[in-house]
């Protein structure tokens, strides 16, 4: 709800009383009421119990004793390398897949939107990878991959392409490569989407000045659909780099971390520590850390939005 | 643009490549789901199964007792209900918030719609452990309930966030009408503005399904009996557990992939009008 909300509310009715706000702002206080419980009430005690918990030392899920450690959890983190290499392959993994998703989004969006005979079919089968829950999906290509009787070695030996069956997922960097892949195969049909609508709201007249004026077909892609794209752009470019940053269920399913933690994400991480080495206090911190990363990553791009006068809510 | 017989050409050659690119996996999902195991642990591999035995399916919709197949059944029942129940819950508590926000004024009316969106922002693994220490505390571990109410707090801000934007597309004349000529605010809501919110309540529900659907760290940490245990958890745990079997992981796979693939197919056509309304509007 953009500058229009305001605006929107504005003209409501002119010359409205306090009294007649007041009872606005009750109103609104009661619809909202239901969704605050729903959210907040699960949301805020958790949000709490884990901060309070990073600055304690506990090691077991239910803690006999609590020492207090200040921020030695968090600085203990800031300084572990694995820590850090761990947010280093968070990073790459984010930018890579968000990048490809959006460089193939755009692209399958163009194809949903133009002309095609039997555009409904071809729309449904863009949905199917979308629809495929990611642990599935993860399992799938775990699978295809697979060492000994994946169908990736069977193809490429056939092919020719390739003398003996190779383990694709044992190299450190092939694996975080491989989960890559996956993960850019299944959520490029959510970008795809997401900027078909997008492409919609853009009037087809635009279109039909820049042809009758003579602009070729790539012209009026760079200078009519990618500029009035940009909002759909932001918005899901948004919503896959938090949702990158917090990759855990595909690499749980496709590697569990390995080989050698070459596909340990910040979140898988932060698992392992809390849940299998049973910090709790550690784990908690991180997750604080990784919770500011997110911030920081989207006020960054708050901050880009607002400098061009668009807003996501 | 969209005239000359080279471009026609060009996009349906596209569509075509696009097409097999995602369908191939999935097809070999579908045909290992029905080979037989022998057959999918052959060098060099046979693509096409001599013999197609849908004894897998069979078994997991009629198999008794405890054992893997019924595993996946119940998971199946599990996940159906629990993103069924969410979707219902999430929609009903989030149109009236929705509403509010874009048509009531009232103080930190942004302020409040970005806290209930920066939820979004937190990651699970920081809320999961202080969570399972609630639900077990309620005992609500292994309870589709205590799913269902988690799931609830991060699907109901993605519909504050849709619907808000899309009830602000419906014009505030027609309200109007409606109220002078004597509907409530909630009369007019439920009369005139739902009935013609449908793609944004269509495409919110789809969203806030295969959310709930797919989602895998809160089922993986508070369940671990078939009273509860998810479609994804089952999945997963089945790849750890018995490597011997894809086809029966693909199988499961394939039954994982219907209903929200169905959901998705029935309402495709409203899914790009709600979102180019509710989401992504400048």
């Amino acid at each position: 709800m953009s500058r229009s909300v305001t605006a929107a509310s504005g003209q409501a009715r002119g010359g409205t009383s306090w009294w007649a706000r007041t009872r606005e702002s009750r109103f609104a206080l009661a619809l909202l009421i239901p969704s605050v419980i729903v959210v907040f009430g699960i949301v805020v005690y958790p949000v709490i119990k884990t901060l309070i918990t990073s600055f304690y030392a506990v090691d077991s899920p239910f803690p006999k004793a609590w020492p207090g450690v200040g921020f030695d959890n968090y600085t203990k983190a800031l300084s572990s390398a694995h820590f850090w290499s761990a947010v280093e392959r968070t990073a790459y993994f984010t930018f890579v897949s968000t990048a490809l998703e959006l460089v193939f989004g755009i692209g399958i969006a163009l194809l949903l939107y133009a002309p095609l005979r039997m555009r409904w079919l071809f729309r449904t089968i863009v949905v199917l990878p979308w629809a495929l829950p990611t642990i599935v999906n993860g399992a799938m290509w775990r699978y295809m991959f697979n060492a000994n009787y994946g169908v990736v070695n069977a193809a490429l030996t056939q092919l020719g392409l390739l003398h003996a069956y190779k383990a694709w997922l044992s190299s450190p960097f092939q694996a975080l490569n491989i989960v890559v892949l996956a993960d850019v195969w299944k959520n490029t049909s959510l970008v795809a989407f997401f900027l078909l609508a997008g492409l919609t709201t853009i009037p087809r007249d635009l279109y039909e000045a820049a042809r009758i004026d003579g602009v070729s077909a790539f012209q009026a892609f760079l200078r009519i659909t990618l500029p009035l794209l940009r909002p759909a752009i932001v918005v899901v470019l948004v919503l896959r780099t938090i949702e990158a940053f917090k990759v855990f269920d595909i690499i749980y399913v496709m590697t569990g971390g390995g080989p050698a933690n070459g596909t340990q994400s910040v979140t898988f991480y932060t698992y392992q520590r809390a849940f299998s080495d049973e910090l709790f206090g550690y784990g908690s911190a991180l997750a604080y850390l990784i919770v500011l990363f997110i911030f920081g990553l989207a006020a960054v791009y708050i901050r880009a939005l607002r400098s061009e006068g668009y807003a996501v809510t | 643009m969209a005239e000359s017989r080279r471009y026609r050409i060009f996009i349906h050659v596209a569509a075509v490549v696009v097409s097999l690119i995602f369908l191939a996996p999935l097809a070999w999902l579908a045909i290992a789901s029905v080979s037989s195991p022998v057959e999918l642990l052959q060098v060099p591999l046979k693509w096409i199964p001599s013999n197609i035995s849908f004894s897998r399916y069979e078994q997991i919709f009629s198999s008794s007792g405890e054992n893997i197949f019924a595993n996946f059944r119940a998971a199946l029942l599990n996940s159906v209900i629990v993103a069924s129940a969410t979707v219902a819950i999430s929609m009903t508590v989030g149109v009236f918030g929705a509403y509010a926000f874009a048509r009531l004024r009232f103080r930190l009316s942004r302020a409040t719609l970005l806290l209930f969106l920066s939820t979004y922002m937190i990651p699970p693994i920081a809320l999961v452990i202080p969570m399972y220490l609630i639900m077990v505390k309620l005992g609500l571990l292994n309870s589709r309930l205590g799913l269902i109410i988690v799931y609830c707090s991060f699907t109901t801000p993605f519909v504050l966030w849709i619907m808000g934007n899309y009830f602000q597309t419906i014009p505030r004349e027609l309200e109007d009408a409606a109220r002078i000529d004597g509907c409530t605010r909630i009369g007019a809501l439920f009369r005139v503005i739902l009935p013609l919110s449908r793609p944004g309540l269509l495409s919110t529900t789809l969203f806030a399904f295969l959310i709930a659907w797919d989602e895998f760290l809160y089922a993986l940490v508070f369940t671990s009996t078939n009273a509860s245990k998810t479609i994804p958890v089952a999945i997963a745990e089945f790849t750890g557990r018995y490597t011997t079997d894809f086809g029966l992981q693909a199988a499961g796979g394939i039954l994982a992939l219907l209903p929200p693939v169905l959901i998705a197919v029935a309402f495709q056509r409203y899914i790009v009008g709600g979102l180019s309304a509710g989401a992504v509007k400048g």
